[in-house]
C-alpha cells in the first residue's frame, strides 16, 4: 500500500504552520517561543554567569548547559512525569551539541551559559522545536554566532519520505515509518545533529536532504525576522 | 568576478546569519563575517556600512569588561589585602589595597573599616587578563564609596545613551533634579537626592526610547515642564568641559608619578615609620 496524503492535509514537503517570537520572558537574557503545528517550546538563556563546580569549569571558552523538559500536562493525556530522566538527559545532549559549532563562547572562560527549554504541548518534533528556539533565544541574548541553527525532522511513511512528522504520522500503523531528526546550518547546508530511527535507503536520505534544504532556509528566514522584531521596535 | 552589492539598508537591524553583502569588494569588521563571496551578520545588530566596511553594532548582551571603564560594583568578599567586587557580570574584580586608599594599612588591619562587606562603590577598571582576571581601582575623581540612594539596573547596550555625547545627558539630568548620579558602564546608576523619583522615570524612559532620535530635547522639554525651572545648555556644556579637564589632569599627574617611581631611590631620604 501506498501513502498517498498526510493526515493534516499538507503536501509531503510542507512544515507545520511556524509561529516565532523572541524576548517573552523578561526577566531571561534571551527568550524564545516557537510553535511548529502543535508543538510549542518555550527557551529562556541566562549568563554568561559563574559556574559553580569548579570542575565543570572550561578556562578555554564558556559553557553551554541545556536542560529540557516536557511539562506535566503536554503529551496526549497521561502526566509526563516531571524532571531529568534517560530520554531528556540525551536531548539535552544533543541540543547542545546541534548547536555549539555555530555558538561562539570564546570570550566567556570559566563560565556558563544556561539554556531551558519546556514544552507547553507536544505532538511530536520536540528536539527539532527545541533547537530552533533555542537559536531564537541565544541570538536574542545577543551571544555571537555564526548562523542560527535549524531544525526539522525528515521521514518515510511507507513509500514517501515527508518533512516535519507530526505524531499521527509517527504512529502510522499501516506500514513502516522512519524519523529522522535532523539540525542545520541554514548557510553553509552543514549537519549539527542527525539521528535515525526506521528503515531507508541512502537514497533516501541523500534525496531528502536534498528537499530539506530549502525549507530550512524559509524557517531560518522566519527566525531571524522573529528576533529582529524584537529590537526593531 | 561578479558585481560587488549591499543587501541591507544602512541603519537596520541584523540578525546572525543574515546575508549582508555579495562580492569582494566589501570588508566584514566587528559583528560580521566572510563565508566565501558574502558576508553575514555575526550577532544580533545595528548595521552599520562604513565606505566598504560593513560592521555592527550590538542591540542585546550582558557587560563585558573594558579598561578604563567606570563600574558599579557590591563589595561581595574581604581578602588577605583587598576586596573581591561584584559588579552585575559574570566575573568578580579584585580591589587591592594599594589602590583602594592613600592611608597607610598596617598588616593584619581589620579592612572593614575602608569597605564593609555590601558596600557599594564607584570604581574603574585598570586591568583585564585574557582569563577575565579584573583589576579595579579607586583613586581618580568621582571614585568613592556610594552611600545612601537608591540603585537602577539598566541594559547596559543602552548606558552610551544614558551618558549622552561627552555626557550631555546625565549632566542635565543632574542639574534639573538636583540628584547625585553615577552611571555605571556595566548598567548599575546610583541616584542620590531630594528629587529622586523624577530622576529615576526619567532614567527608565531614556533606556525604553534610547533609540528615538532627539530623545535629549524631548527629555530637556519634559524636565523643564515637571521642575518649573529653564535648563542652560551651555553652563551645563561648560561644568562638564571643567571636569573633562581634571580627569585629564589627573591622568597626566598619576603618569608623572608612575615615571617618578621608576628612577632609582637611593638618594631619597628614608621615610619615617608612620603611626597608627
Amino acid at each position: 500500500m501506498a501513502y498517498k496524503k498526510r493526515y493534516d492535509g499538507r503536501g509531503f514537503n510542507d512544515t507545520r504552520p511556524i509561529e516565532a517570537t523572541a524576548g517573552v520572558i523578561k526577566n531571561a537574557d534571551g527568550s524564545a517561543h516557537f510553535k511548529i503545528g502543535k508543538t510549542e517550546a518555550y527557551a529562556a538563556v541566562y549568563g554568561p554567569r559563574s559556574l559553580h563546580p569548579r570542575f565543570m569549569q572550561d578556562p578555554k571558552k564558556g559553557v553551554l548547559r541545556c536542560f529540557y523538559g516536557m511539562m506535566p500536562f503536554s503529551g496526549a493525556g497521561d502526566r509526563v512525569r516531571p524532571g531529568p530522566n534517560r530520554r531528556s538527559k540525551e536531548l539535552c545532549l544533543v541540543i547542545q551539541k546541534a548547536l555549539m559549532p555555530v555558538l561562539d563562547l570564546s570570550a566567556y572562560p570559566n563560565a556558563v551559559v544556561d539554556l531551558f527549554i519546556d514544552f507547553p504541548q507536544t505532538d511530536a518534533g520536540t528536539r527539532c522545536a527545541a533547537i530552533c528556539a533555542a537559536s531564537i533565544a541565544l541570538a536574542d541574548a545577543g551571544f555571537p554566532m555564526r548562523d542560527m541553527v535549524t531544525a526539522v525532522s525528515l521521514g518515510k511513511v511507507e513509500d514517501k519520505m515527508v518533512i516535519d512528522l507530526d505524531y499521527q504520522e509517527e504512529a502510522h500503523e499501516d506500514g513502516d515509518v522512519a524519523d529522522i531528526p535532523l539540525a542545520m546550518v541554514p548557510s553553509t547546508g552543514e549537519i549539527t545533529l542527525l539521528q535515525a530511527d526506521g528503515f531507508f535507503t541512502a537514497d533516501d536520505l541523500k534525496g531528502g536532504l536534498a528537499d530539506i534544504q530549502p525549507v530550512v532556509e524559509e524557517i531560518a528566514e522566519q527566525m531571524r525576522a522573529a528576533v529582529r522584531a524584537r529590537y526593531e521596535g | 568576478m561578479t558585481e560587488s552589492t549591499v543587501l541591507v539598508k544602512d541603519k537596520t537591524v541584523v540578525a546572525p546569519g543574515q546575508a549582508l553583502a555579495n562580492g569582494m569588494e566589501f570588508f566584514p569588521g566587528p559583528g560580521t563575517y566572510r563565508e566565501g563571496d558574502t558576508i553575514r551578520a555575526n550577532q544580533i545588530g545595528m548595521l552599520t556600512v562604513d565606505g566598504k566596511v560593513l560592521k555592527t553594532t550590538p542591540l542585546a548582551g550582558r557587560y563585558t569588561p573594558k579598561v578604563d571603564d567606570v563600574v558599579i560594583g557590591r563589595v561581595e568578599d574581604i581578602l588577605m589585602s583587598g576586596w573581591r567586587i561584584d559588579f552585575n557580570c559574570p566575573y568578580s574584580a579584585v580591589l587591592p589595597l594599594q589602590d583602594a586608599t592613600t592611608d597607610f594599612i598596617k598588616k593584619g588591619a581589620d579592612l572593614t573599616e575602608y569597605f564593609e562587606l555590601d558596600d557599594f562603590v564607584a570604581c574603574k577598571i585598570t586591568q583585564v587578563t585574557s582569563q577575565n582576571l579584573i583589576d579595579v581601582s579607586m583613586k581618580g575623581p568621582g571614585l568613592r564609596k556610594l552611600k545612601g540612594g537608591q540603585f537602577l539596573r539598566v541594559n547596559s547596550a543602552k548606558v552610551p545613551r544614558l551618558i549622552g555625547r561627552k555626557g550631555s545627558m546625565v549632566s542635565m539630568l543632574k542639574d534639573a533634579t538636583g540628584c547625585q548620579i553615577v552611571v555605571g558602564q556595566n548598567g548599575v546608576v546610583w541616584l542620590n537626592g531630594e528629587n529622586e523619583a523624577l530622576a529615576v522615570t526619567m532614567v527608565q524612559r531614556i533606556e525604553n526610547e534610547a533609540h528615538i532620535p532627539g530623545l535629549t530635547e524631548k527629555i530637556k522639554t519634559t524636565l523643564e515642564k515637571e521642575t518649573g525651572k529653564k535648563i542652560d545648555m551651555a553652563a551645563i556644556q561648560e561644568e562638564e568641559r571643567k571636569q573633562f579637564e581634571e580627569r585629564k589632569s589627573f591622568e597626566r599627574k598619576s603618569f608623572e608619578r608612575k615615571r617618578f617611581d621608576r628612577k632609582p631611590r637611593f638618594n631619597k631620604p628614608r621615610q619615617k615609620a608612620f603611626k597608627k
